[in-house]
């Protein structure tokens, strides 16, 4: 006890500490507030990267063309039947559609090349429709397909560095043996000059780098070793000092080569490259990649420069200029990419779809729900309720505990072996996926339940057993009904990240391409396929750039389906709730 | 703590003695011992509650009143590690008997907690339920009568005819209470447990509660923990005072209050301790 005399004393040191406590007070609010800000700036940076890195995805070329569907090609038989229909040469229909766009197209190289604006795939495509409607036979069908991955990313500007260049003279064309020469009435190839000038002036400083290295390298050594370096050494400078002198022409011809940017010139309907520059600036040598018409004070002509060099790009000059003469005739439209949606999974990425995955994430989805949630939820309620608390229960709970903590790849060897190699279930088959993805949810479920249940207060039970419900009638009447919420944000949490899994499904085989989407049914609990995640894991790793966005694109599909979860369980939370 | 009592063989008057000798005896209790875990809550309690009447326990706390309470309506099956032995009677049938189904025990003893427990349901489902999981009502007729007698018989039915289907949970402390008491009269009890059922209720609230247990006792056997000293002389006819569990003096309310036998009990109503 404190005297009385003490009371204001004992005040005064209260409102002495209370600066500090605000202060205390104040920082913890600081510090949460920016842990918040990080967390939520954090987020949208990932998100926002993704979504930017996706948008590409989510549109594609398409080629709008107009295919003969000529009856010997197309119906071999002659009958008009499925047999016969299915026999067909659509690949050569396609060919034939595209040959007549380039009819100047003969040499067989350069054919090949041609037929690489769009996959072989597309025929089957083409097959299809003309299944579905067999009239179309004899006739000329406009047929739209996926331009390939990168033209694709040409045509959206993000496979290389180009810009079109103001141009202000006539410009007159003239055959030189299989080549053309260009002038301009004005100095419009002047900056291209300068352009060329300077890379080849970096060129030469960087081989003079190069060279001084050989050189230092040079003094360090004896012997042969030595003679190599500085030989090294000569032949660098010597180039160095060629492309400095190319640089610095005061007239003649600057030869252009593909390591330096490709300058083209559209008049009309044909496509010039330049292979040399004049050192005026004025003139320019050309061969041709499309048409080849020349005539002279021409006003109406660009000069469009592709500043990423021909070496340095996947796509060629050549397969650019048709597609953009494709463009130019208005065969080509930005379509939304239905099958991203609509397709299994392609090698070719303009091909390549989630559906695959996304049904086979549904199907191994729905195992596990059904599997982990009542097992779970039941086992939860027994052990909770029911077991008598001995040596063997705590055993039981500790063992749980443990399970949960299992790295998730070890579920997946269990799986191989008891699933696969015991029970003799199909690889890649959602069923084994769901039922290993089962086993890792059910440690999660079981402990949400448990706490869940836990926190139904004693008070609840007490009154329900009071008036002689049985502990059945108490668990299922009162104490469930409570703990629901919490039992379903805790299954739904288990579930979220069963859906995230790929490790387990390693060893099932279900990390693999599977290019037919299993059907949504019994059936396709047992058909081979694959889960969103995997998807994505896949896509990361494929070669075409194009895969890229759609890896973003399919993380963002993924993403969504775990929103749609977690609204979901926030729904049905939220019903619960409002019930009591 | 204090020292066991010495004198654990002397029972004390296990009948509540004269006056109250043409009311029949409905719970008997012979040496009743329970123990938690292996520690000793209630020693060797030996009483006769008369039926029609109501009967206080008092006692300081920790004295084993609860667990006593529980016994009757073995609520002390459902407490890890309790353990119950002698002999309780409830009109003559030993409740501890493995014949006995704990089930239509408490549809028989009802029992009114410390803190009102509605269920987070609707007022009429919290009488509702006991009624339902018992068969008491044949019909959606039937089950609405009893709902509204018992609603009536707990002195809450003017204030909640309106909102029935609101959720109990809703209501103030004294109404939750007496929806509690509502719900363990709709299955008919003949003993109805009150564990200090006024302690968490203001002076407005507890009056109607006392007024609705003087009612009750016309038709039921009433046993009240309570730690109001005010509170057991207004509303019992009898009245039990534990102590370190034991009981140490049982008698009519009246006898233990003007005239106590033992210095415990005369220390503790006066308010020397406890
Ligand atoms: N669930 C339990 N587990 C273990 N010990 C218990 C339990 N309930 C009661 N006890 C013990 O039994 C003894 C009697 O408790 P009880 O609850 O019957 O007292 P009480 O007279 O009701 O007290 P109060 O007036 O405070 O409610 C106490 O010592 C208490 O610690
Ligand atoms: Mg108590």
């Amino acid at each position: 006890m404190t005297d009385t005399a003490d009371i204001p004393k004992l005040r005064q040191a209260i409102s002495d500490h209370l600066p500090r406590r605000y202060r205390a007070e104040m920082r913890f609010r600081v510090a949460g507030l920016s842990a918040v800000g990080l967390a939520v700036a954090i987020l949208v940076l990932l998100v926002g990267s993704i979504v930017m890195q996706a948008i590409p995805a989510f549109t594609v070329n398409q080629l709008v063309l107009p295919v003969r569907l000529e009856s010997d090609l197309v119906d071999p038989q002659g009958d008009g039947s499925e047999a016969s229909l299915r026999r067909g040469s659509y690949g050569r229909v396609l060919q034939e559609a595209v040959r007549e766009q380039f009819p100047g197209v003969r040499d067989r190289r350069q054919l090949r090349t041609l037929f690489t604006l769009y996959t072989a795939l597309n025929s089957t495509r083409l097959m299809d429709e003309v299944l579905a409607d067999p009239g179309l036979v004899g006739e000329t069908h406009t047929f739209r397909m996926p331009i390939a991955d990168d033209l694709d990313l040409y045509l959206k500007g993000r496979l290389v560095q180009d810009r079109t260049l103001e141009t202000a003279g006539r410009l007159t064309v003239a055959e030189a043996g299989r080549d053309f020469e260009l002038t301009s009435s004005a100095a419009d190839f002047e900056g291209l000059r300068d352009t060329v000038s300077n890379l080849l002036r970096a060129e030469a400083a960087s081989l003079d780098t190069r060279a001084e290295q050989a050189r230092n390298r040079a003094e360090g050594q004896t012997g042969e070793d030595r003679e190599d370096s500085l030989y090294e050494a000569g032949r660098l400078s010597a180039d160095a000092d060629a492309l400095r002198a190319e640089a610095e022409l005061e007239s003649g011809w600057v030869e252009l080569s593909d390591t330096l940017p490709s300058i083209l010139v559209e008049t009309g309907e044909t496509h010039l490259r330049l292979t040399a520059l004049s050192a005026d600036g004025r003139s320019a040598r050309a061969e041709s990649l499309l048409g080849d018409e020349t005539g002279s004070e021409l006003a109406d002509w660009s000069l469009y420069v592709i500043d990423t060099p021909e070496a340095r790009r996947r796509v060629s000059d050549q397969l650019i200029v048709w597609t953009r003469a494709l463009v130019d005739r208005g065969l080509v439209s930005l379509d939304f990419n239905t099958a991203l949606f609509a397709n299994a999974d392609s090698r070719e990425p303009e091909l390549a779809g989630v559906k695959g995955a996304l049904f086979g994430s549904i199907l191994t989805m729905l195992i596990t729900l059904t599997l982990s949630v009542p097992v779970g939820v039941f086992t939860a309620l027994y052990l909770e309720e029911y077991a008598p608390k001995n040596r063997f229960t705590d055993l039981i709970e500790v063992n749980i505990n443990n399970l949960a903590a299992v790295p998730s790849i070890v579920f997946g060897l269990l799986g191989l072996a008891v699933f696969i190699n015991s029970f003799g279930l199909p690889r890649s088959a959602p069923l084994v996926g769901g039922l290993v993805l089962s086993l890792m949810t059910l440690p999660t479920v079981i402990i949400a339940t448990r706490a869940a249940l836990k926190a139904v207060p004693v008070s609840i039970r007490q009154a329900a057993l009071a008036v002689g419900a049985s502990k059945t009638q108490t668990v299922f009447h009162h104490v469930l009904p409570l703990a629901a919420p919490g039992i379903l944000t805790g299954s739904i949490i288990g579930l979220a990240q069963a859906m995230g899994e790929t490790a387990p499904l390693l060893m099932i085989g279900m990390v693999a391409f599977i290019a037919d989407a299993p059907t949504l049914g019994l059936e396709g609990l047992t058909q081979p396929a694959t889960v969103m995640p995997v998807q994505v894991f896949l896509w990361s790793d494929g070669a075409e750039r194009a895969f890229e966005a759609r890896t973003a694109a399919a993380i963002l599909v993924l993403l969504a389906l775990m929103i749609g979860f977690n609204a979901l369980a926030i729904y049905l939370r939220r019903r619960f709730e409002r019930r009591w | 703590m204090v020292n066991p009592m010495p004198d654990n063989q002397s029972h004390p008057d296990m009948s509540a003695g004269a006056g109250q000798a043409e009311l029949p005896i409905k719970v008997q209790a012979r040496d009743v011992c329970v123990s938690y875990s292996g520690k000793q809550a209630l020693n060797h309690v030996s009483i006769d509650v008369p039926d029609r009447s109501v009967t206080a326990f008092i006692g300081p706390s920790g004295c084993g009143k609860s667990t006593f309470l529980r016994c009757l309506n073995r609520m002390n099956d459902t407490i890890e590690g309790a353990k119950v032995v002698g002999s309780l009677k409830i009109d003559g049938l030993e409740v501890n008997d493995k014949s006995v189904d704990p089930v239509v025990l408490r549809a028989n003893v009802g029992m009114v907690f410390q803190k009102p427990n509605p269920f987070p349901k609707s007022i009429y489902d919290n009488v509702a339920y006991g009624p339902r999981i018992h068969g008491l009502a044949l019909s959606k007729d039937e089950l609405d009568a009893i709902v509204e007698d018992s609603l009536k018989k707990a002195g809450l039915w003017d204030e909640v005819a309106d909102r029935l289907n609101h959720p109990g949970t809703g209501l103030s402390g004294g109404q939750q209470q007496r929806l509690v008491i509502a719900r363990a009269i709709a299955v008919n009890p003949e003993v109805i447990l009150m564990d200090e059922p006024c302690s968490a209720l203001d002076p407005i609230a507890t009056a109607k509660i006392e007024e609705l247990i003087d009612e009750l006792r016309e038709n039921y056997c009433i046993i009240i923990v309570t730690h109001s000293m005010q509170q057991a002389a207004r509303v019992s006819q009898q009245t039990a005072f534990f102590h370190m569990g034991n009981l140490v003096e049982y008698g009519t309310t009246e006898e233990i209050f003007t005239n106590p036998r033992d210095p415990r009990t005369q220390d503790y109503i006066t308010g020397r301790f406890g």
